[in-house]
C-alpha cells in the first residue's frame, strides 16, 4: 500500500526533475508533476475503491443465483454456513457461466462482499468440496484482502498509466543544460519510469501470494476440513482450464490462478517471483499437513519444498 | 515535560477506552451468535415436519423411526434449560442421521425433486447449527481470554464483566458423524 504510494510520489519528482527542471533556480518553486501525480492516484484510487467490484463483477460476467436451479440453490446454501462460521453478514453471491473451476471474492468491506463461482466449479466439486472454496473466499473477505486487493489493482493501474505517459514523452525532453553532478541523477530517475511499473507489478504479486496462504489457513479454521479444500484444490488442479475473462489484471483475485501458465505449478525463487498465486501442490500439502495426514505427499517433492522453510 | 505527562494521560485513557469497547462489543456478539443458534434450531423444527409427510408414503416399514424424529422433536421444543435442551437437541440429531440413512435404501426418494430439496435445505440446516456453534464458542474463547491476559484483565476486573459458558456436546453427540457430509447430496 505504502510502496505504492511511494512510487507515484517518485515517479512525480522523477517527471519534474527532467521535464521541468525543478529543484534547481530555473525551474518552478514547488514540485508540480509530483503533486498532479499524487491528486491523480487518490482520484484513481477512491473512484476505483467505490466502483471496483461492480467493474470486476461485469467484467467476469457475474449473473445472480437463481434459487430455482438446486446446485445454485446449494451454492447459497453452503455461503449462508461459511457466513455464520466466520461471523460475517451474507455476502452477495454470483455465478458466471464458465466451464473453467475459478472462484473469487471483491468488496470494499463486509457489508458489500460478493462472491463469485464459476459454473464449472459447481458441477466439478462436491459439496464438501465447495464449502472449503467458499470458505477461502469467505476468509479474504474476513481478512480484508478483498478491499487491498481492489485498492492494489487501481494503483497499479495507476502506476502504469502514468510511467506510460512519462515514457512517451521522454523525446519532447528539454535538452540538459545542468551540470554534470546533476545530470547523473537524470539517469535514475529515467530508470524509475521505466521499472515501476513492473517492481509495482511484483509488488502487487508478492502480496498477493502471502495472502493465499493466510486465507487457505483461515478457511480451515471456519470449517475445521482441511481435506474438503485440499480435494478442491486437486481437483482444480487436475481440470486445468484457463478461465477466458480474466486478465493480467484481475489474477491476483481469483482462488486459483486463472491463466494458467506453466510456470505457476513450478516452485522456486523465479517462479515464486512472477506469479500471483502460490504453487497448488504447495498449497495442497500445507493443507495435507493442516490435517495432520500424509496425503499424497510423495509426489510432491516435501524434502525439497521444505528446504525452502515452512511457511 | 508538562505536555508529556498529558500524552501520557491521553494515550492512557484511549487505550482504556478502546479496551472496554472492545470488551462490550464481543459481549454483545456472544449474544448475537447465541440468538443465530436459536434462529437455525427454529428452523430445524419447521423443516421436520414437510420432511416426514413427504417421506411418509414411501417409508411404509420404518414408521417408527419416523415416529422417534416426530417425538423428539416436540421434546426438543417443549424442553427448558440448557442441559435438558441440548439433551433433547442431540436425540433429535440422531434420529434425524437414522432417517437420512434408512433414506439410503429407498431409491426411489433420491428420484424425488422435493424430498432431494428438503434433504439438501435440513443438511445446510445442520451445519449452520454446528457453524453457529463454533463460532459462539470461538466468541467465548475471545472474551474468556480478553479477560485473562494482562493488561485487559485489569479493566475487565475493575469494571466486573462475568465469563461466557461455553456450549458444550454432550459426550453422545460427539460419536455422531457429521450426517450431512457423509452422504452423496451432490445433486
Amino acid at each position: 500500500m505504502f510502496c505504492f504510494l511511494l512510487f507515484f510520489f517518485l515517479i512525480g519528482l522523477s517527471i519534474d526533475y527532467l521535464f521541468l527542471d525543478a529543484f534547481t533556480a530555473r525551474g518552478p518553486s514547488f514540485p508540480i508533476a509530483t503533486l498532479i501525480a499524487l491528486v491523480f492516484s487518490v482520484t484513481v484510487a477512491y473512484t476505483g475503491y467505490r466502483q471496483g467490484s461492480k467493474l470486476i463483477l461485469s467484467s467476469v460476467g457475474a449473473e445472480q443465483l437463481d434459487i430455482q436451479i438446486p446446485e445454485h440453490r446449494e451454492l447459497h446454501n453452503v455461503v449462508t454456513e461459511m457466513a455464520l462460521a466466520s461471523g460475517c453478514p451474507m455476502p452477495k453471491v454470483y455465478v458466471t457461466y464458465d466451464p473453467a473451476p475459478n472462484a473469487f471474492a471483491t468488496g470494499r468491506n463486509e457489508e458489500s462482499a460478493a462472491i463469485c463461482i464459476t459454473t464449472g466449479l459447481l458441477t466439478l466439486l462436491g459439496r464438501e468440496e465447495t464449502q472449503g472454496v467458499v470458505a477461502h473466499e469467505m476468509a479474504h473477505i474476513k481478512n480484508n484482502d478483498t478491499s487491498v486487493m481492489l485498492l492494489i489493482s487501481v494503483l497499479l493501474g495507476g502506476v502504469v498509466l502514468l510511467s506510460d505517459w512519462a515514457q512517451r514523452s521522454i523525446f519532447g525532453m528539454r535538452p540538459f543544460r545542468r551540470a554534470s553532478s546533476q545530470a547523473l541523477l537524470a539517469i535514475p530517475a529515467l530508470l524509475l519510469i521505466v521499472i515501476s511499473p513492473l517492481i509495482s507489478r511484483l509488488l502487487a504479486m508478492a502480496v498477493s501470494r502471502q495472502r493465499e496462504y493466510l486465507a487457505d489457513a483461515t478457511a480451515v479454521e471456519f470449517t475445521r476440513n482441511p481435506l474438503g479444500l485440499a480435494k478442491a484444490l486437486e481437483k482444480i488442479r487436475d481440470a486445468g482450464m484457463p478461465f477466458q475473462k480474466a486478465t493480467r489484471g484481475t489474477a491476483h483475485l481469483f482462488f486459483t490462478n486463472p491463466l494458467r501458465r506453466r510456470i505457476d505449478n513450478r516452485d522456486g525463487k523465479l517462479a515464486n517471483l512472477l506469479s500471483s498465486h502460490p504453487p497448488i501442490n504447495r498449497r495442497i500439502m500445507l493443507l495435507y499437513q493442516m490435517g495432520a495426514l500424509p496425503g499424497p505427499a510423495a509426489r510432491l517433492r516435501v524434502e525439497a519444498l521444505d528446504a525452502q522453510g515452512a511457511r | 515535560m508538562t505536555w508529556l505527562f498529558w500524552a501520557v494521560l491521553l494515550l492512557i485513557a484511549v487505550w482504556l477506552i478502546w479496551t472496554y469497547n472492545g470488551l462490550v462489543a464481543l459481549r454483545h456478539q456472544i449474544d448475537n451468535a447465541w440468538k443465530q443458534i436459536d434462529v437455525q434450531l427454529k428452523r430445524r423444527y419447521d423443516l421436520i415436519p414437510n420432511l416426514v409427510e413427504t417421506v411418509k408414503g414411501y417409508m411404509q416399514h420404518e414408521q417408527d423411526t419416523l415416529q422417534k424424529v416426530i417425538d423428539a422433536r416436540s421434546r426438543a421444543m417443549a424442553s427448558t434449560g440448557v442441559k435438558e435442551n441440548s439433551e433433547a437437541q442431540t436425540a433429535l440429531t440422531q434420529s434425524l442421521g437414522q432417517i437420512f440413512a434408512l433414506m439410503e435404501n429407498y431409491p426411489e426418494l433420491k428420484a424425488n425433486h422435493n424430498v432431494l430439496r428438503l434433504q439438501e435445505e435440513l443438511t445446510t440446516t445442520e451445519n449452520q447449527i454446528a457453524f453457529a456453534r463454533q463460532y459462539y464458542n470461538d466468541l467465548v474463547m475471545r472474551y474468556n481470554m480478553k479477560q485473562e491476559v494482562f493488561p485487559s484483565n485489569v479493566i475487565a476486573g475493575f469494571f466486573r464483566f462475568q465469563r461466557s459458558e461455553f456450549f458444550s456436546v454432550p459426550e453422545a453427540e460427539r460419536a455422531v458423524p457429521r450426517v450431512s457430509l457423509k452422504l452423496p447430496l451432490f445433486i
